[in-house]
């Protein structure tokens, strides 16, 4: 008895042999340790409420199309009702001429729907990522609607029969070079860095505890070996090689998480094997072995769940440094197609046009925003995954 | 009241608690006692009972703020510790007070040598140091009987054996000539013989510089040997307190009674020479590889297990002895296959050696094992019904959801556990709960054959009692086999039918248990079992230091 334990429960929780006493525990709830974990991060504050802040931006971005689109989400025209935002109809739908996609932004298509007494319910902004506002009152990038001057506007306003700017559509944070609404491109732009974050971390933990798991538990010469692979495929100055495969192959969503990934996937086996290096003497790994149950499944059962605290401790991070590969790759313009919304190319467009601060602020702040809220939530999920962390 | 029979250390009605975010927990519950000088008092219980926290508060050792005091006071030749500054006390801990603590590995600074280590202390108390500093380290290492002690002292932690540790560390401990010493588990982490050695020492220090010796233990038989006055304790209160022979001959609180009863009961199972065997190994070899150099070239071994022949017959027990590092549990855990080995093993009348992992798979229901650590040999994140039905899913496949179920609420009861503990986790159960899970897990598969590797060395002595009685019920009313290893002598003579001495990975002396407790043959043995049932060191015996 030299341990003195920080909560002395446990201790004092000896009974007499063959009695149960501690108390049920309801089946779907979480486990009282995470359910400690869980009040540790809630007491982190900065933390929780970066989670919030976070999850509530992913989640609006998620339906981005319902939020900033050139196509209304509905139109009851002629009795029937339309969903332009989902499904494809033709301009000769609602009695044009063509036989190509209806341009909804466009006056005709409008006047031909109001006219059979239509109703058309948009989007709270009227642009998507690639449309270009095609009455820009200024040259592109053009400033933000609240900031124009009514000598500015006068052109569009005459030309459009209004009666000042005030009545213009509106740029809430100005256009980008090619006239195309800041606003719309930062909401697809995060939505995609997000999911690219996301979907990197997860592929490469995959990966990463996997490739860890088995050099950890086999340990001898599949550890020896693997462990030299690493070294000298980390010792590849990676983000040359990235530039030049992003040149060579044509760059998309997949093809530039592949190219990624070649080099992210490493960050987790180190972590992970020596988890399971330390696990694989626990005598309740022997008495698994004892019992013929295989490899696989001792790796699953018994030392997955061991390494999935430092793991999950990590993911916040990974996700972070990922977005920022995204962006930098962007930026560099060798990231994503042209035309895709993205953060790095908005970033790049401020960099080229320093008489348009407004592009270069808001890919500042979008940034600077999301990677503060993700390394917060990555402070708090790291301290309350720390067991030997004490919260008042 | 005068100098003289005024109480070197008062402890009255101590309370310890710990803050926590479910609450506060009290350790110790308002407890009183008084060290005289030259007096040696035993403090017993179980684990948890709040034995060691309350030999902390005295240093106040304990982890401040999240403990507190909310009672008592401790005087210490008059002088209120608990009300002394962090810096008033510093001049106390290891200048009037000092302590040893279980475990010497972790106890000492493993990138210190032994001088610095004891030259810190003596230069941080007394000013000492130099030549007269290094006079006083050499007296000291002689004191406590470190052989040869000029080249011990440029000696490393990791080069000392476990006793050498312990005796360096209670040379720390007396290097300011305290005048309390306060002695948590200082023998439990060691072998019987050693524990002996060390035990003889502390007795002979303490009457030889007049000093108080606070003594911290679960060993009644350690209490009986070193203490004057013991008090005993149970849940955070002491139930007993009164002089040694009074409280052996004529205990008065129940618990006491009941520990002093907790001796397990000796009755083996008998040898059993016409039943068929049920394991037996030729000349069984572990040798580990040490390699050196570039190419790893292999320049020697280390013989864990070097030569070993034994067998077991149905219904017997074979008790494998040894100290720590003899090889018993290496010799277990290549029986079982578990670690490569080489020598025939013949199971159940079939030779196992060689057989790939999944060809022993089949083999794997009829041979368990249960191991020393209840807290370690349970996976912490499975229920206890996932734990013991994992056997099941293994090896018989075709049981369904209801019938495997069966059979685990079958093993839990076989074991004295409550059914409806399957939905539990292992946290939430005792070190002697938990123990009784990992058997359910060896027995729901209805082996013929179980190792057990120390399975009560880790529980407390009321529970080891208990633990040593469901084994042989098990083993009459299923006819089992077992191979019990064990430091414990004293476990071991009330199991085993059979018994095997192992040093140095060899077997030293074997035959049926009864002639060799009587009539043991060599000396290693007549050493060992001096020490384990009598707590004697013998004097210059193999296995001395």
């Amino acid at each position: 008895m030299a341990i003195i334990s920080p909560e002395p429960v446990e201790t004092t929780a000896v009974s007499p042999l063959g009695e149960a006493v501690p108390p049920a525990r309801h089946p779907l709830g979480l486990s009282p340790l995470n359910r400690r974990r869980w009040q540790n991060f809630k007491s982190n504050r900065r933390g929780y409420w970066s989670l919030w802040i976070f999850l509530i931006l992913f989640v609006i971005s998620l339906f981005a199309e319902l939020i900033a689109n050139d196509r209304p989400f509905l139109i009851k025209f002629d009795g029937h009702l339309y969903f332009p935002a989902f499904v494809t109809y033709p301009e000769t739908a609602f009695g044009g001429d063509f036989e190509t996609a209806a341009d909804y932004r466009d006056p005709y298509v409008q006047k031909l729907i109001a006219d059979k007494g239509g109703t058309i319910v948009w989007p709270l902004i009227r642009y998507s990522y690639d449309t270009h506002n095609l009455d820009l009152p200024t040259p592109a990038p053009s400033k933000p609607t609240w900031l124009l001057t009514e000598k500015e506007c006068k052109d569009v306003v005459q030309r459009k029969h209004l009666t000042g700017c005030r009545d213009l559509e509106y740029n809430w944070l100005g256009t980008d070079d090619q006239g195309r609404d800041v606003v719309a491109r930062l909401i697809y732009g995060f939505r995609i860095s997000v999911l690219f974050g996301l979907c990197l971390t997860i592929v490469s933990s995959i990966i990463g505890v996997a490739a860890g798991g088995v050099q950890g538990y086999f340990g001898g010469w599949v550890d020896l070996g693997f462990q030299r692979f690493i070294e000298v495929w980390t010792a590849i100055p990676s983000l040359y090689l990235l530039l030049i495969l992003s040149s060579v192959l044509v760059p998309g969503f997949f093809v530039l998480l592949g190219i990624l990934l070649l080099f992210s996937w490493v960050s987790l086996v180190g972590l992970v094997r020596a988890e399971f290096l330390r696990g694989r003497n626990f005598e309740y790994i022997t008495a698994a072995r004892a019992l013929g149950v295989s490899n696989a499944t001792i790796m699953f059962r018994h030392l997955l769940p061991n390494a999935m605290v430092a793991t999950m401790t990590f993911l916040p991070f990974i996700v972070s440094s990922s977005v920022m590969t995204l962006t930098a790759l962007d930026f560099l313009g060798f990231g994503l197609p042209p035309g895709s919304p993205s953060l790095g190319e908005l970033l790049s467009q401020g960099k080229a046009n320093v008489q348009a601060p407004w592009l270069g602020f808001t890919g500042f702040f979008a940034v600077a925003i999301m990677l503060s809220l993700l390394i917060f939530i990555g402070e708090g999920v790291r301290d309350a995954f720390d067991p030997r962390k004490t919260f008042r | 009241m005068d100098a003289i029979n005024q109480p070197l250390l008062d402890v009255r009605d101590l309370s310890v608690a710990f803050h926590h975010a479910g609450g506060t927990s009290v350790a110790v519950d308002r407890i009183s006692f008084e060290i005289r000088r030259g007096e040696c008092v035993a403090l017993v219980g179980e684990s948890g009972s709040g034995k060691s926290v309350s030999a902390l508060s005295v240093l106040k050792l304990l982890p401040y703020p999240s403990a507190s005091h909310p009672t008592g006071n401790i005087r210490f030749k008059g002088e209120d510790l608990l009300g002394m500054s962090e810096r008033e006390i510093r001049g106390v801990r290891g200048n009037d007070i000092s302590i040893i603590f279980q475990e010497p590995m972790t106890s000492l600074n493993p990138l210190h040598t032994i001088e610095s280590q004891i030259g810190e202390i003596l230069q941080l108390h007394g000013g000492v140091r130099g030549t007269a500093a290094r006079q006083r380290i050499l007296e000291l290492l002689t004191q406590v009987g470190i052989r040869d002690p000029e080249t011990r002292l440029a000696s490393y932690p990791h080069q000392l054996s476990g006793g050498q540790r312990q005796r360096v560390m209670i040379a720390m401990a007396l290097a300011n000539e305290p005048d309390l010493l306060i002695a948590d588990e200082p023998t439990t982490a060691l072998d019987v013989t050693v524990q002996a050695q060390i035990l003889k020492l502390l007795a002979d220090i303490r009457a030889r510089l007049g000093m108080s010796l606070l003594f911290i233990t679960h060993d009644l038989g350690i209490v009986r040997r070193i203490a004057d006055r013991v008090c005993v304790m149970q849940g955070g209160k002491i139930v007993e307190n009164g002089p040694v022979e009074q409280v052996f001959t004529a205990p008065q609180h129940a618990y006491t009674r009941e520990l002093l009863a907790a001796e397990p009961k000796p009755d083996p199972a008998p040898p059993r020479p016409e039943s068929p065997e049920v394991i037996s190994t030729d000349n069984l070899k572990v040798w580990f590889p040490i390699r050196r150099g570039l190419l790893r070239k292999t320049v020697g071994h280390i013989k864990a297990v070097d030569g070993v022949t034994l067998k077991v017959r149905k219904g017997e027990t074979l008790g494998v002895v040894g100290e720590s590092g003899s090889g018993k549990t290496t010799l277990g855990l290549a029986l079982l296959r578990l670690i490569s080995s080489d020598g025939p093993i013949v199971f159940l009348s079939k030779n196992i050696q060689g057989l790939s992992f999944k060809d022993v798979r089949p083999f794997r229901r009829d041979m368990q094992i249960v191991f020393q650590d209840p807290f370690g040999a349970l996976s912490p994140r499975m229920s206890v019904g996932e734990i013991v039905a994992e056997g099941l899913s293994v090896h018989q496949r075709a049981l369904s959801a209801d019938e495997r179920e069966g059979r685990v609420i079958k093993a839990l009861k076989d074991v004295g556990l409550d059914p409806e503990t399957r939905f539990r986790y292992p946290h939430e159960f005792s070190g002697g709960q938990r123990q009784r899970i990992s058997i359910a897990r060896a027995v729901v598969l209805e082996p013929s054959f179980i190792v057990l590797d120390e399975p009560t060395s880790a529980l407390d002595m009321v529970f080891q009692a208990q633990m040593v009685d469901l084994l042989r019920d098990l083993q009459r009313k299923r006819d089992l086999t077992y191979m019990f290893i064990s430091h414990d002598l004293r476990v071991v003579a009330s199991l085993a039918s059979h018994l095997i001495v192992m040093r140095h990975g060899k077997v030293v002396e074997e035959g049926p248990a009864s002639d060799l407790f009587k009539n043991p043959t060599s000396d290693y043995t007549r050493a060992l079992f001096a020490a384990a049932f009598r707590n004697e060191a013998a004097p210059g015996g193999p296995a001395a230091q």
